[in-house]
């Protein structure tokens, strides 16, 4: 297990490395000047020249990629090209209300769409089970600002229980934060509600038909007993792998639902500087995206061991 | 669609309000008077002499004080300046510094604060270098009195000093100033009526700027960007709204206070809003250009430059990209209408979608046949009809376009390319000014025609840079429109560009909000609040 680990945590070296070169690479050969847009749209060919220069645009691809790396051995991720700020500093204000929105989003799509999909398993074939299915269609189909929109137009616009935007950081209040975060939360987890629940049944439906279950069942335990302890637990596997995925999807940023509620996150962040060619941004923020991706790929391993103890690595 | 809403439920709302809105909610202070705008775009870069961005320059006009500032009837009226005085030659000026004036730490402002600005501006700044290269020399001949003296009489002087957009000549401590101008400062102090905060400021999702309790605004009443600079509010925060429907319920809610530039597209639901009210502050508005590239055929080729004057018509284009007759003016004066130097001269018979006249000038001219480039920005709302409506025109009268869609960011990227459009290069695109960026022979980026100090596009046109020259020298009013005329004449044969009409970008705000100046460039002063 524990060599395992290690094994997972050095493989995520040559991922990094790869991950570096060929993002170093796409942001040079992408069409777009950052000098350009940064000069300003008086600038003259001479100023965005200068600029070039100052900015280390110039200098031959080896050496730039080899002045990026020499940076980052040293914990150096760069410094905006436009904000003149560490990139490191941006990401840290973005980090809190990516990881909020993350938390309450997932929580909430755990909490409605297990016992859903649970249900609409137990029924098979019934009316829940045709709603809940019918639900997980609309909720795939639907787009988030979609949701977005009619949520805000009905809660925040005519009956006014919610603001329309903004974020509240939770230093500020934290009954404020998790107020603002309500709309996003539940437009954003939709779409993961009908995800999750739709693998939950399938998962539960495939347990349920097992023999461990009839055998439960015949030792007369109360269904409920047998469909949370038995069935759930053993379902959990490929679950887990859809909430990792979702968090992973959360945490590298949900631009639409950023921007529709206004919450100032990486995934905006993200956004800006892609549009910017804001090329130190966009580099750390991939680094980042692709350490959590292992990361929660790591735990997810970690997790099968603990639900399915006949998993060994 | 219609919402009804029971008593029961705005009950169980009010409650819910209450609860949430409430007691849950803490720590937001309610004793500050607050501002809250969506303005156009990001701060990106606060220095505003190292880019011609207009967010830098919107930012200036919060932080900085200029020496002279141009009222709404495009007059350049004295604002740091207290008294000032020409010799009679026309070779000296001497400048008094008004009472009062004071940096945001509370230091003085000096006439060496003044001699270090607009010597970091008159480097960077085409205008500033022109009018430089009138002056011989610029000393602080005390605290508060400076002198230019002139190698030869000019017009533009005061005019420069008084330029009301990109880059204007803010004046800065000189410790700031001393800064090259090819890097960024680093110190935000200056001595506008906002302090800039800058520990607030979170890129990307808000700017905050203070009341600068100290400042000292003019007497006279606010007029454009002149008179005096009166806050009513304790803390104007620019917040960061991407989404335009969500800026608009924003708005309607009470969330923030002012939009800068709604969406056309969402001005008629705005109308409807009892909440909200369009207001046209910019009197000048903006103006549409098409740009060719000079560098190579067709349009090294003035037939063909000539051809899309006359097929162009402003009307289709404008109805296309703006929609509302109110919202947009038909426009044949290059230097906008409305200015002191507005006129037809050079177009009476252009822009009007002349087909037949174009079609015999690409028969004169030397067009070969290959597909020009025209460039598609499709991510910006005010920009995205216009290249179809140009491509239209293009190929009604015998040119064959390949026109290109890109965001934005790829096209400012792409324009400098000298290369053969083939290669990477490109033919041709549609931007917009703030008109007040067009309302001088000598501030309008694209009729620079110095061939490659020229801006992208690089037209190269000694009749043209000799006439404005002319323009620079000039003091007189009179003699200025007729070389203004001369000039158009001139534009007229050897195109730079093409000006497609005036728009005009209503600002939308709550109607709690009074006061918003009328301004060629958005200003922040003057604004009331009511709670």
């Amino acid at each position: 297990m524990w060599s395992h680990l290690l094994k997972r945590v050095l493989a995520v070296i040559p991922v990094l490395l790869v991950v570096m070169v060929i993002v170093f690479l796409m942001l040079r050969l992408t069409p777009g000047d950052p000098a350009a847009n940064i000069a300003g749209d008086a600038a003259t060919s001479e100023d965005i020249a200068k600029l070039r220069i100052e900015l280390g645009l110039e200098e031959p691809l080896p050496v730039q990629f080899g002045i990026y790396v020499s940076n980052l051995l040293q914990g150096d991720f760069g410094e905006s090209f436009y904000y003149k700020r560490p990139v490191i500093s941006m990401i840290a204000d973005g980090i809190e209300p990516t990881l909020s929105l993350a938390f309450f989003t997932i929580t909430l799509a755990c909490l409605v769409a297990v016992p859903l999909g649970t249900l609409a398993a137990y029924r098979h074939g019934t009316w829940l089970d045709r709603m809940v299915m019918g639900f997980s269609v609309v909720g795939f189909s639907v787009p988030v600002f979609v949701i977005g929109y009619l949520l805000i137009y009905f809660l925040s616009v005519k009956l006014g229980w919610f603001p329309v935007q903004g974020y509240q950081h939770i230093k500020e209040g934290i009954g404020g934060w998790a107020y603002r975060l309500v709309l996003p939360s539940v437009a954003l987890s939709v779409i993961f509600i009908a995800l999750i629940a739709r693998m939950t049944r399938t998962s539960v439906l495939e347990v349920l038909n097992e023999d461990y279950i009839r055998t439960a069942r015949a030792k007369g335990l109360p269904q409920s007993k047998v469909l949370l302890k038995h069935a759930l637990r053993n379902a959990a596997v490929p679950i887990v792998t859809v909430i990792g995925i979702a968090i992973a999807i959360l945490i590298s940023g949900v631009v639409v639902t950023e921007s529709v509620f206004v919450i100032p996150g990486l995934g905006l962040l993200t956004l800006d500087a892609i549009q910017g060619r804001d090329y130190p941004t966009v580099q750390a923020l991939i680094l980042l995206f692709s350490v959590v991706y292992v990361l929660i790929n790591l735990i997810i391993d970690i997790i099968y061991t603990i639900l399915d103890p006949r998993i060994r690595y | 669609m219609k919402v009804t809403i029971s008593k029961r439920t705005l009950r169980a709302g009010a409650i819910i309000g209450a609860l949430l809105g409430g007691l849950l909610t803490t720590g937001i202070g309610h004793a500050e008077k607050v501002l809250r705008v969506n303005m156009h775009s990001d701060l990106k870069i606060v220095d505003p002499i190292w880019t011609t961005a207009y967010m830098s320059r919107n930012y200036g006009y919060m932080v900085y004080d200029t020496l002279f500032a141009m009222n709404t009837k495009g007059e350049v009226l004295p604002q740091m300046v207290d008294t000032y005085n020409v010799s009679e030659d026309g070779l000296t000026y001497d400048f008094t510094l008004r009472d009062g004036l004071l940096f945001h730490d509370d230091q003085p402002v000096t006439s060496a604060d003044v001699v270090a600005s607009i010597g970091r501006w008159g480097a960077k700044d085409a205008m500033g270098q022109k009018m430089m290269s009138f002056v011989a020399e610029m000393t602080a001949t005390d605290d508060k009195t400076f002198q230019f003296k002139l190698n030869e009489p000019t017009g533009l002087i005061i005019q420069a000093l008084g330029k009301p957009s990109s880059n204007v000549p803010f004046i800065m401590p000189a410790r700031i100033a001393a800064t090259p101008p090819g890097e960024q400062i680093t110190e935000y102090v200056g001595s506008g009526p906002y302090v800039f905060l800058k520990d607030e400021w979170k890129p990307g999702n808000k700017a905050e700027f203070a009341k600068f309790e100290n400042y000292v605004p003019r007497d006279e009443p606010a007029d454009g960007l002149a008179g005096g600079k009166n806050v009513y509010v304790d803390k104007v925060v620019w917040v960061v709204i991407r989404d335009q429907q969500t800026k608009m319920n924003a708005l309607s809610k009470g969330e923030i206070d002012v939009i800068e530039s709604p969406a056309h597209d969402l001005l008629p639901l705005m109308e409807q809003d009892p909440n909200i009210q369009l207001v046209d502050l910019n009197p000048f508005g903006n103006q549409y250009t098409f740009r060719f590239n000079q560098l190579h055929p067709p349009f090294d080729d003035p037939k063909v430059r000539q051809a899309l004057l006359y097929a162009f018509d402003q009307e289709e284009f404008l109805l296309a990209a703006i929609g509302d007759e109110k919202y947009f003016k038909l426009c044949k004066a290059m230097f906008i209408c409305g200015t002191p130097i507005a006129s037809e001269m050079g177009f009476e018979d252009k822009l009007e979608g002349n087909l037949k006249k174009a079609k015999e000038l690409i028969a004169e001219s030397s067009y070969d046949g290959t597909p020009l480039i025209l460039m598609h920005p499709t991510d910006l709302a005010v920009l995205e009809p216009l290249p179809p409506v140009a491509k239209d025109f293009m190929e009604k009268i015998g040119l064959k376009v390949d026109m290109q869609a890109m965001d934005w960011q790829t096209l400012v990227g792409r324009r400098n390319k000298k290369e053969a459009p083939a290669d990477g290069g490109w033919n041709a695109f549609i931007t917009s000014w703030n008109s007040v960026d067009n309302a001088s022979p000598l501030t309008t980026p694209f009729l620079n025609a110095a061939c490659d100090q020229a801006l992208f596009g690089w037209p190269c046109d000694d009749k043209i840079q000799e006439l404005r020259d002319e323009f620079a020298r000039e003091p007189d009013a009179g003699k200025q429109l007729s070389i203004v005329e001369n000039l158009q004449n001139r534009v007229s044969e050897a195109p730079t560009h093409v000006h497609l009409g005036q728009w005009y970008q209503p600002t939308a705000m709550g109607k709690n909000i009074s006061g918003a100046p009328v301004s060629p460039v958005v200003a922040f002063w003057g604004y009331k609040k009511d709670e």
